[in-house]
């Protein structure tokens, strides 16, 4: 029994990652952005599908490094040409917009790589459990740890410490500040939005990896990141993160305990915290109340 | 003068529909589908448009409706009016429990909330596999005769179209009153100014929470009616798509006026019907319909056409 619950947690952990990482990108974007991009999931399975396809030309790690920068070129240029004529507007726009765009993405991927779900081939050396007694943890999985803590230290330390980082906190402090002092806001938040998609594309390789590859794996796998966001606090990076890593693992037990729930009780931590802490975890009070 | 008169031009056209839509290539059940839509989106128009509350989520409430008309025919009562009062009362009650949760979040974030819980009915609907049928949706249920002063009516698709029609003008009637009773003029103060009216001593949270469960009550009616139209209830019913899809009828339409849903309504049910009989990539073009709507009418159609006229 003792087992079979760190055999779940341990799951639900690396679940909780890519949750995580989702979340943080999506945080980043709703920060600055000022956009709830609902097709962060399909930016996610679009990173995936890009790796699945380069991985036997340019070999696992690069395209690691290589998937999630062409889903940024991509993302780029729908925040140039599509969501950049929304800021100021009602934020229902754009969530709408990102919607339809959502809608359109998974169609086109299910169109060009087929609505079968494919396993995506890790390298054999990281397929194989480390040791006999821990058999949940393969190779891959310390590869998946390993690099979510780099980039998420990775990326703090340049919000703290690189000027691009710091113009990111200041404009989510104060946008029109910044932009009085000179900053060209309107590359800031696409830089900013660029990032938060190589996040997702990353997360969807490393998600590919263990949960296999289909068309509608972003829409999957968004709507816990939203509840990340709200369950670690709006407005907090590190909240996300926490968000995520907490539903992942407590979704990762209950599919040990109780199955049915699994996906259910996420929504009922949410509602939880809504009632007791309804800024979330880490959250700033009066942001968006 | 104009408006009444187009009102009524626009009624003469529903009650005559069994008789010119099918010399147009179309069927009765499609207008009986898109009058369903226009019913659920006008509800959450309520919200949406009048009070100022960005629900994507209100397909759970829809959903719900159609899970409550359902089960009822097959656990309770083989009664018409029954399944549809169940349906209703189950969403409505749905919506009253989680309007205090969302009710003072503000803007994108309450946007947010709200999906996520879209999210959750629908997955206990996909997981409760005993009640629900799970994944498959649930089945085993129909259309049952009403009884009418004694005889046994069977609802064929006229029939069924005018019971849909006359719920819809009640639910339109229930929204043209409140929005011209105070209650009305809280929730579009709400939408212009919670400050002012939080000074003025009137509990704004209150008043989004009042919004929301009405809206949710009239998106429930619609909901089981759409169980009763299909025979059939789906976790489809439930889902973010189908949220999204009620906003944007409302956007297509014109949020800022009480005929704007059923336009939008119109519109998307006969554009999805083609769409998905000439292609396979459909979902790609009511995606792009999400997107032209945004870009170049955000005004709604309706809006367009009075900013036009103003001009």
């Amino acid at each position: 029994m003792e087992a079979l619950l760190i055999y779940s947690a341990f799951n639900g952990l690396i679940t909780g990652i890519f949750y995580a990482l989702m979340a943080l990108g999506l945080s980043l974007i709703l920060g600055l952005n000022g956009v709830i991009n609902f097709a962060h999931g399909t930016f996610m399975a679009l990173g995936a599908y890009l790796a699945f396809t380069i991985e036997p030309y340019v070999g696992f790690w690069a395209s690691l490094v290589c998937a999630p920068l062409l889903a940024v070129v991509l993302g780029l240029l729908v925040e140039r040409w599509l969501i950049r004529p929304l800021y100021g507007r009602d934020p229902l726009f754009s969530l709408l917009l990102t919607f339809g765009l959502a809608m359109i993405m998974e169609d086109l991927i299910r169109t060009i790589w087929g609505s079968v779900g494919q396993p995506f081939a890790l390298p054999a050396y990281l397929n194989t459990p480390l040791s006999g007694s821990l058999f949940f943890l393969t190779g891959y999985r310390l590869v998946v740890i390993l690099i979510t803590a780099l980039i998420t230290g990775g990326l703090f330390a340049a919000l703290r410490y690189t000027r691009i980082g710091i113009r990111i906190r200041a404009g989510n402090a104060d946008l029109e500040t910044i932009s009085a002092m000179g900053v060209n806001i309107y590359v800031l938040r696409a830089a900013n939005f660029g990032i938060g998609i190589f996040l997702a594309g990353l997360a969807g390789i490393l998600a590919a990896g263990q949960l296999g590859l289909s068309p509608s794996m972003g829409s999957s796998l968004i709507m816990p990141s939203f509840v990340a966001i709200i369950v670690g606090g709006v407005g907090s990076l590190m909240g996300s993160v926490l968000g995520g890593l907490i539903i992942g693992i407590a979704s990762g037990l209950t599919a040990a305990l109780y199955p049915v729930a699994q996906e259910v009780v996420i929504y009922a931590i949410m509602a939880v915290v809504l009632v007791i802490r309804p800024r979330g975890l880490l959250g700033q009070e009066g942001l968006l109340e | 003068m104009r408006r009444p008169l187009a009102a009524a031009c626009i009624w003469i056209a529903l009650l005559a529909v069994p008789f010119w839509l099918p010399l147009m290539g179309g069927y009765t059940d499609l207008a009986t589908r898109a009058l369903i839509y226009a019913i659920a989106a006008s509800g959450l128009n309520l919200l949406l448009g009048y009070t100022g509350g960005l629900s994507f989520g209100h397909a759970a409430y829809f959903g719900l409706g159609a899970y409550g008309a359902g089960l009822c025919l097959i656990h309770v009562a083989p009664s018409l009016p029954l399944a549809i009062l169940a349906g209703t009362v189950l969403g409505g009650i749905a919506g009253i429990l989680i309007g205090p949760l969302v009710m003072r979040r503000k803007g994108i974030y309450f946007s947010m909330i709200t999906i996520a819980f879209g999210q959750m009915f629908y997955f206990i609907a996909v997981r409760w596999n005993g009640l629900t049928g799970g994944e498959d949706g649930l089945t085993g249920f129909s259309r049952v005769p009403v009884q009418i002063g004694g005889h046994a009516v069977m609802l064929g698709p006229e029939r069924f179209y005018y019971l849909v029609l006359a719920v819809f003008a009640l639910v339109m009637a229930v929204i043209w009153q409140i929005l011209r009773s105070p209650l009305g003029h809280g929730f579009v103060a709400v939408r212009e100014n919670p400050t002012r009216l939080r000074f003025l001593g009137v509990a704004v949270e209150r008043q989004i929470w009042v919004a929301f469960a009405i809206s949710a009550f009239i998106a429930a009616l619609a909901g089981a009616l759409n169980a009763l139209l299909t025979g059939f209830a789906s976790p489809d019913n439930l889902g973010w798509q189908l949220s999204g899809s009620f906003v944007v009828i409302c956007v297509l339409g014109g949020m800022r006026s009480v005929w704007g849903p059923f336009l939008g309504a119109a519109i998307f049910i006969v554009a999805q019907d083609y769409l998905s009989s000439i292609t396979q990539n459909w979902m790609s073009f009511i995606g792009l319909i999400f997107i032209l709507a945004v870009l170049f009418f955000p005004q709604g159609l309706l809006g367009f056409s009075r900013l036009k006229a103003s001009r």
